[in-house]
């Protein structure tokens, strides 16, 4: 049989709608990958149990959207009976007591669960390089990083030891993270998702989005999370479409915005090269393609961690070893059981963003900073609304470079942030967007394209996505590991 | 914008983290620098911007019974419990 | 030597009647085997989300609407950043400048003091205590504490908890203690909360200083915590108004603090005095959207409006002719009220049912909420007089039996054999008997003395065994004597 891992989910789901393979088969290739591959990459923070994921194979119903289809899930996300980390030394030993809404509509779906990815502690980073369990290395080029914060998500699908995975997307930690590993990552529109059991970080910002090995297996992956969520008072009452349909369309006759702002300065050449010629491709294809301008894009990382910190500080109050996790041996007092706790519990880059968070909330600093960032947030969201009455979406790079190599940013905080400079925006408007492979770099690696939708405009940025990826072969490329 | 004269030991001590002497100069110095980059929100007019904020919805639950978790379940992560309470060192009021 | 006035204010915290908590499904309830009534979300594990309480919005709107208060357009929730181990996310879901729920009043009523002052004529029995605010917020767990440890039961974290905020309008430990007389009494009327303040359900924190009188500033505040009941509210008022007038006097000064009232010893004890301003990081909650309560939510509230109880005074007294004062007491309690309404339902005479209610059925030491008797006999029973079957003395040998075994006061007279004897001719040949007998009594009559018909009339009654209708007898004696 030949390498059945590097199949996509969809063709995955033909052979096993045609009995050519069964579930078993699948689960064991995919193993046996794992095995073979994940020593290198470090990918997942708990693999597959065997037997566990043989057995669910076997009574998999085929019948539903996602039968027999195994899929891994970023470490942050709650699996009843499962640990649930975030890479944290904080949550060791806490066991999940419930099911995300997510997990509920997979295991619905018929998927099997396979293994939790690594990821940058508490999804802050870019880089996996915040790990309690060690950086997670990019799939085309192990020295190199996976970006973040779900690079154990992306270098599982890049490095095809999984089929397909969940991420979440708080600032690009799906987007970046797929364009440097060379997958399919989608950041939905923020309340498309319900974030009910996922681990917050920012909430007014996070969305949990599937990493894929093409544009229509993110599409099914959509059909399958979306949806409202009662128990998400953000998640919103709104019908899904069958994104799968969205697909069938061409681009003839899509009109897409290039904003002027995303091609400046600090833009690694080879991407940007890379990215034009992407764009020509798409006029190539029949595709309208308009100037746009986002004004305030500039702004979006100030504003972006101001918000996200001042978020954070309070969303991660709770970690402090009262309820569940580490807690710190024989504490003086209360006080110290909460200080001392965190201090060991949390790692570097965590300390940073809550005192970040902490000191841009504290009294006295409201108006200039959190207040004024929310403010700006709103010029943000504006240009957007005012981008997609122009255009049906809008194409720019993902990241401004590749994968950089492991330590080259680790000692600058600031620069690390700058990596997520052409996603950002997305999140602060509450839109969303995709990155898809659109090239390499002359020492082949990945570069990923962002497309970003309007409110609610995943079929559009589905259709552009598919339109690219039935014309050209970047996605068929696979890793030597 | 305030100034980039942040109190690293006074924040840390309201998000109850202690730090090294060590970690309290570095992030003092990186925070510094952080917050040097975000003064550039100050170059924005926001004087008739409302502060972003989620969309108006409704969204509420009906007041109706559903499942609590069985005790031994709500408790069982707990670092250290005694009849069914959550143990923690004394609590001064 | 200079004349004080005291300035309180009060917070009250009230825990709204729900079937569930402010933001989970788990069952609101007190009491209940520790942590037995938890789940994820009010414990505050990793990934959940909040999913705010539509009833409990409501009941706030309602009780704003009852004290008329301003209504907020939207509803907005912030996070109030602290830890505390009784608090399970380390913030607590409240609001902060935006309450549910701004100015409104509370006016005040006789009834609403403590007894010992209701004759005081130095009171202002109706004055009216502004409110600063209303809002919603999430209860905290309960600890219990051990020699070196706290045990935490979840059960009431996550509840929902309305805080009442008064401007600093009350003047006397009595205005005190009747604002929160009153206010119990509102709340129960809106079914909003029992505000029993012994279970906790109504929680009350004081703020109080001393100025000289005629002073604009106001003196340093000290807050007083660990107060179990309303009359605990007024002792320790008083005692802390006389602690901080005699340290005044003495020269030492207020230093701000809280202290903790020792009911048992009746004696305020300092806690700790505010070493820094708390620094609670106060922003929006962004896992719940903003509410809009102009139509459905406030509508809904506005539906559920009670009449409250000056008006229900007000109307039982032009319904039922029952005195301002019978109407008073009626009103206090909505149970009791509710109750009067239906007892006096068919009967003749209304007011006679409320003395009934108030005078006999009180002095037998029973309360309103368990009150076994049938409504309905308290209308038969005063019908009975009323038609003259019977007489008030014989009604009040039947309603202690009516009270204790709930039977029909007609079956209860039969059963006493205590018919009233009416038939002119049989009561006649008594009287006649009667006037024959007391010879002084018809001599004083004649020379005047109307009151010595009374006499004879004693007699009949006697010669009757008690059953002869009073009112015929006086008239069959007059005419006799008159004769
Ligand atoms: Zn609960």
């Amino acid at each position: 049989m030949s390498a059945l891992y590097t199949e996509s989910v969809a063709s995955l789901r033909r052979k096993l709608a045609a009995k050519e393979i069964t579930a078993v088969d699948v689960a064991d290739q995919l193993l046996a990958r794992i095995e073979q591959a994940d020593g290198k990459l470090n990918a997942y923070n708990f693999k597959p149990d065997a037997a566990k994921v043989r057995a669910a194979a076997q009574a998999a119903d085929l019948s539903k959207p996602l039968g027999g289809v195994p899929i891994a899930i970023k470490d942050v996300i709650n699996v009843q009976g499962d640990p649930c980390t975030c890479s944290s030394k904080i949550l060791q030993g806490y066991t999940a007591p419930y099911d995300a809404t997510v997990i509920k509509k997979l295991r619905e779906a018929g998927a099997v669960l396979v293994g939790r990815t690594n990821m940058d502690e508490f999804a802050m980073g870019s880089s996996t390089e915040n790990s309690s369990w060690g950086v997670t290395r990019n799939p085309w080029d192990t020295d190199r990083i996976p970006g973040g914060s779900s690079g154990g998500s992306a270098a599982v699908v890049g490095g095809h030891e999984a089929f397909a995975a969940l991420g979440s997307d708080t600032g690009g930690s799906i987007r970046q993270p797929a364009a440097l590993c060379g997958c399919v990552g989608l950041k939905p529109t923020y309340g498309r998702v319900s974030r009910y059991g996922l681990v917050a970080f920012a909430s007014s910002l996070d969305q949990i989005g599937p990493f894929t090995k093409t544009v229509e297996d993110a599409a099914l992956l959509m059909e399958v999370i979306s949806g409202h969520d009662p128990k998400d008072n953000t998640s919103v009452n709104r019908p899904v479409p069958k994104y799968t349909d969205a697909l069938k369309q061409d681009l003839r006759g899509m009109k897409l915005g290039v904003p002027k702002e995303y091609f400046i300065s600090g833009i690694d050449p080879e991407v940007e090269a890379a990215t034009k010629a992407a764009i020509e491709h798409f006029a190539k294809q029949g595709a309208e393609i308009v100037d746009i301008s986002l004004p305030h894009t500039e702004y979006a990382c100030a504003v972006y961690y101001i918000i996200a910190p001042a978020e954070a500080s309070a969303n991660l109050a709770r970690f402090e070893g009262v309820r569940y996790g580490n807690r710190v041996k024989n504490p003086k007092d209360i006080l110290d059981l909460y200080r001392s706790t965190r201090e060991q519990g949390f790692g570097p880059e965590v300390k940073r963003r809550i005192i970040l968070g902490t000191y841009v909330l504290s009294s006295g600093y409201y108006d200039a900073y959190y207040n004024r960032a929310q403010k700006v947030r709103q010029l943000i969201k504006r240009d957007f609304e005012q981008a997609f009455t122009k255009c049906d979406a809008i194409l720019t790079p993902t990241s401004p470079t590749a994968a950089f190599k492991v330590g080259e940013k680790t000692s600058d905080p600031l620069q690390m942030y700058l990596a997520d400079i052409f996603t950002i925006a997305v999140n602060l408007a509450g839109v969303c967007g995709i990155s898809i492979p659109c090239g390499f770099t002359k020492s082949k690696l990945p570069i990923g394209l962002q497309i970003i939708g309007a409110q609610w405009g995943e079929e559009n940025v589905l259709r552009a996505a598919h339109g690219y990826e039935q014309t050209t072969e970047w996605h068929k490329e696979v890793p030597q590991i | 914008m305030a100034s980039p004269d942040i109190d690293v030991r006074y924040v840390a001590d309201l998000a109850r983290l202690n730090l090294s002497d060590a970690e309290a100069a570095t992030f003092q110095k990186q925070l510094s620098d952080i917050l040097g980059y975000v003064a550039q929100l100050e170059k924005v007019d926001v004087s008739s911007v409302a502060a972003f904020s989620g969309p108006v919805v409704n969204n509420l639950r009906p007041d109706v019974l559903g499942e609590s978790l069985p005790v031994e379940v709500a408790l069982s992560n707990a670092p250290q419990q005694e009849n069914n309470l959550i143990v923690v060192p004394k609590m001064i009021e | 030597m200079a004349e004080y006035e005291a300035v309180i204010g009060l917070e009250v915290h009230v825990q709204l009647k729900t079937n569930t908590k402010m933001f989970c499904s788990c069952k609101n309830e007190f009491g209940g085997a520790p942590n037995s009534h938890v789940c994820p979300v009010c414990l505050g594990m990793p990934g959940v989300l909040p999913t705010p309480n539509e009833e409990a919005i409501i009941k706030t709107i309602l009780t704003g609407e009852m004290l008329e208060c301003q209504i907020a357009p939207r509803c907005k929730f912030d996070r109030k950043n602290y830890f505390y181990p009784d608090m399970p996310k380390n913030y607590q879901i409240s609001q902060y400048d935006e309450p549910l729920c701004a100015n409104g009043a509370v006016t005040l009523n006789l009834l609403a003091f403590p007894k010992d002052v209701q004759n005081d004529p130095k009171v202002a029995f109706d004055k009216k205590i502004r409110l600063e605010r209303i809002h919603l917020e999430e209860d905290v767990a309960k600890s219990f504490h051990y020699e070196t440890a706290s045990g935490i039961d979840f059960n009431r974290a996550g509840t929902p908890l309305m805080e009442i905020v008064s401007k600093a309008d009350i003047a006397t430990p009595e205005e005190a203690f009747a604002y929160l007389t009153a206010l119990k009494q509102i709340l129960i009327y809106g079914g909003v909360s029992d505000a029993d303040m012994e279970k906790g359900q109504m929680r009350c924190d004081v703020n109080v200083s001393i100025r000289p009188k005629g002073q604009k500033e106001y003196g340093t505040k000290v807050e007083i915590k660990n107060l179990n009941s309303i009359s605990a509210v007024r002792k320790s008022l008083h005692y802390e108004i006389l602690r901080q007038t005699a340290d005044v006097e003495a020269g030492v000064p207020i230093i701000q603090q809280t202290r903790r009232w020792d009911d048992g010893r009746g004696e305020t004890f300092m806690m700790r005095t505010k070493e820094k301003a708390h620094d609670y990081r106060y922003f929006p909650d962004p896992d719940l959207l903003p509410l809009n309560t102009e139509e459905g939510l406030h509508q809904t509230a506005k539906s559920r409006l009670p009449e409250l109880p000056a008006a229900k005074k007000s109307r039982l007294v032009a319904a039922y002719a029952v005195t301002e004062y019978q109407a008073s007491v009626l009103a206090s309690e909505v149970a009791l009220a509710n109750y009067f309404e239906k007892a006096a339902a068919t009967a003749k005479n209304k007011s006679a049912v409320a003395n009934f209610l108030l005078n006999d059925y009180f002095a037998t030491g029973g309360d309103i909420e368990n009150i076994p008797v049938n409504p309905e006999f308290f209308s038969e029973l005063s019908n009975l007089v009323e038609e003259g079957k019977i007489n008030t003395k014989q009604a009040k040998e039947v309603f202690p039996k009516m009270v204790a075994e709930n039977k029909a006061p007609s079956v209860l007279v039969k059963e006493l054999g205590l018919s009233q004897i009416t038939d002119t001719a049989a009561l006649e040949a008594l009287c006649d008997q009667a006037i024959a007998a007391n010879p002084r009594s018809v001599a004083d009559f004649k020379a005047g003395k109307t009151n010595a018909v009374n006499a004879l009339k004693g007699q009949v009654m006697k010669l009757s065994k008690g059953q002869a209708n009073p009112q015929v007898v006086g008239d069959i004696l007059l005419k006799k004597l008159s004769a």
